[in-house]
């Protein structure tokens, strides 16, 4: 049984068609990178496994459930900035625990516990706008890894971080990904960064230019873990299996481009 | 330096009104004498003749206030998550919003009598509007990112507008604070100068009535004292209610 299966999911607006008929399977444990050209309709893909927006057509199911409406089996790192700006940072953490119907005191615990283990110890307090980007974004990563969800669904979570930064988050993801307890957690991790999506994945799947956007390749990323995202850029089978790619997703950059630049 | 520079500049409006009054430059009947304010103001205090009075305009204020907002907030939640019946509703708010609401005193001394409730009803259509326009507004502007990502964390549509709409709104009925006191208060005293036996208001009509210009404004000079009051009560509701939002003198970390 897949973790996440989109069948033949299509999305429209109106009379824009965003997402053609898209199937795509995701093993349980698997990490799964998405790439492709800017507004092609990534973000749509992972609203799907969200329960965020339904399908116009076809389905998204999920450990065997159809998705309709929240999926309760999910988390979800957002691009932006998803804190609620009123709660420090321990009551972000803690707001799903509580919305589940935690007492204040135990969810508050657990809260703690959480912001230690992504290195905001100490920051409780603090409230999101006192908080670095790098800060927030861990925050956030608390926030959702607290409710343990089966499912993580990411939006290009760390675009908005510097390059250090970002390279430190990357890292610190994958550990908590490879070292959490019980079953290793589906990732579905959305982003136009391919040196991210290799470093980090066990595939990488390439979408087409929009509209009508579909997955129109699949690579597997065979590089051994533990892996350092900084370092393994520098391997020869990293580089072989970024070019291999790359020979792919270019014609559907510059595709978008052309276009950005006619219109 | 500051705050010397500003006692120069009162005590040289305050003189020049009072050679003007002494000389006859400023007819004492129209605009009064400083020294005979600042006498009826402490004859007001030591014979305690203006407690009843204050308690009364002030407990108005406060009615209004509380009563507003607390309505302003309710219609403006409720008509902001509910855009279709907020577009009928549309051009009735607009007008009543534009109407000088005012005029709507003497209805409402028809209405109340000439007690508290006359008062307490026209300083809630003035607070109302203010609180119903900007929760409407907060409404408006809550990030879908923040309302997206309370949704994947389980809550409820109930739980949303408790965690997320409320709070969201709040923070702009507390940037509106300053007015919507100020509003209160406006509308309290009008409405007693309208018609009422008893408050400030009431002191002044009464004053005015018998040409004691003085006492007019010994009337004025107090609810100006109890308005500043009032507003750095607010100033101080504000630092100690929205520490989550930042300003521009705050720090952080990077």
């Amino acid at each position: 049984m897949s973790a996440l299966a989109f069948n033949q999911a299509v999305v429209r607006f109106g009379s824009a068609t965003i997402l053609g008929g898209t199937s795509l399977e995701i093993a349980p444990g698997e990490f799964v990178s998405v790439v492709g050209p800017t507004g092609c309709g990534k973000s749509t893909l992972l609203n799907l496994a969200a329960g965020l927006l339904a399908p116009s057509a076809g389905s998204v199911d999920c450990l065997g459930t159809k998705v309709s409406g929240i999926n309760r089996r999910a988390g979800y790192l957002f691009q932006g900035e998803s804190l609620m700006p009123w709660r420090n940072a321990r009551d972000n953490v803690a707001a799903g625990l509580q919305f589940a119907g935690m007492s204040k005191a135990q969810s508050r615990a657990q809260a703690e516990a959480w912001l230690d283990r992504v290195g905001l110890h100490g920051a409780g307090d603090k409230y999101p706008h006192q908080m670095s980007g790098g800060m927030r974004k861990r925050a956030q990563l608390a926030q959702m890894l607290i409710l343990d969800p089966d499912i993580l669904l990411m939006d290009e979570p760390f675009s908005a971080l510097d390059v250090q930064t970002r390279l430190m988050m990357e890292n610190e993801l994958l550990s908590l990904w490879q070292n959490s307890e019980g079953a290793r957690k589906t990732v579905l991790f959305i982003t136009h960064d391919l040196e991210e999506a290799i470093g980090l994945s066990d595939r990488v799947v390439v979408l087409s230019a929009g509209p009508s956007t579909t997955p129109i390749a699949d690579f597997r990323i065979d590089l051994p873990r533990p892996r350092d995202v900084a370092e393994i850029r520098h391997t020869h089978a990293f580089q072989d299996m970024h070019a291999k790619i790359w020979d792919v997703l270019r014609d559907q950059v510059l595709k978008t481009y052309r276009r950005s630049v006619a219109a | 330096m500051t705050s010397l520079y500003r006692a120069i500049l009162a005590g040289l409006l305050i003189g020049a009104w009072y050679l003007g009054s002494k000389t006859g430059v400023l007819s004492p009947l129209f605009f009064g004498r400083p020294s005979m304010i600042a006498a009826q103001v402490v004859e007001w205090f030591s014979t305690g003749e203006i407690w009843p009075h204050l308690a009364i305009t002030l407990s108005e204020t406060l009615m209004a206030f509380a009563s507003g907002t607390t309505g302003g907030v309710l219609a403006g939640l409720w008509l902001g998550l509910s855009p279709r019946t907020l577009s009928v509703l549309d051009p009735f708010i607009k007008a009543a919003n534009a109407m000088p609401r005012v005029i709507l005193a003497p209805i409402f001394a028809m209405w109340f009598g000439l007690g508290m409730g006359s008062k307490v009803a026209l300083g809630f259509t003035l607070v109302f509007f203010i609180v119903f326009f900007n929760v409407l507004q907060g409404v408006r502007e809550v990030s879908p990112v923040v309302l997206n990502g309370t949704r994947m964390l389980g809550a409820s549509r109930r739980q949303l507008l408790r965690h997320v709409y409320l709070p969201a709104a709040m923070s702009w009925v507390f940037s509106s604070l300053h007015i919507s006191v100020g509003m209160a208060f406006v509308g309290a005293v009008i409405a007693e100068y309208l018609g009422s036996a008893a408050g400030v208001g009431y002191l002044i009509l009464q004053a005015q009535g018998v040409f004691d210009v003085d006492a007019v404004f010994a009337g004025i000079a107090v609810l100006t004292a109890c308005a500043l009051a009032l507003d750095a009560l607010v100033t101080l509701a504000e630092t100690k209610l929205l520490v989550w939002q930042p300003r521009a003198d705050m720090p952080r970390d990077n």
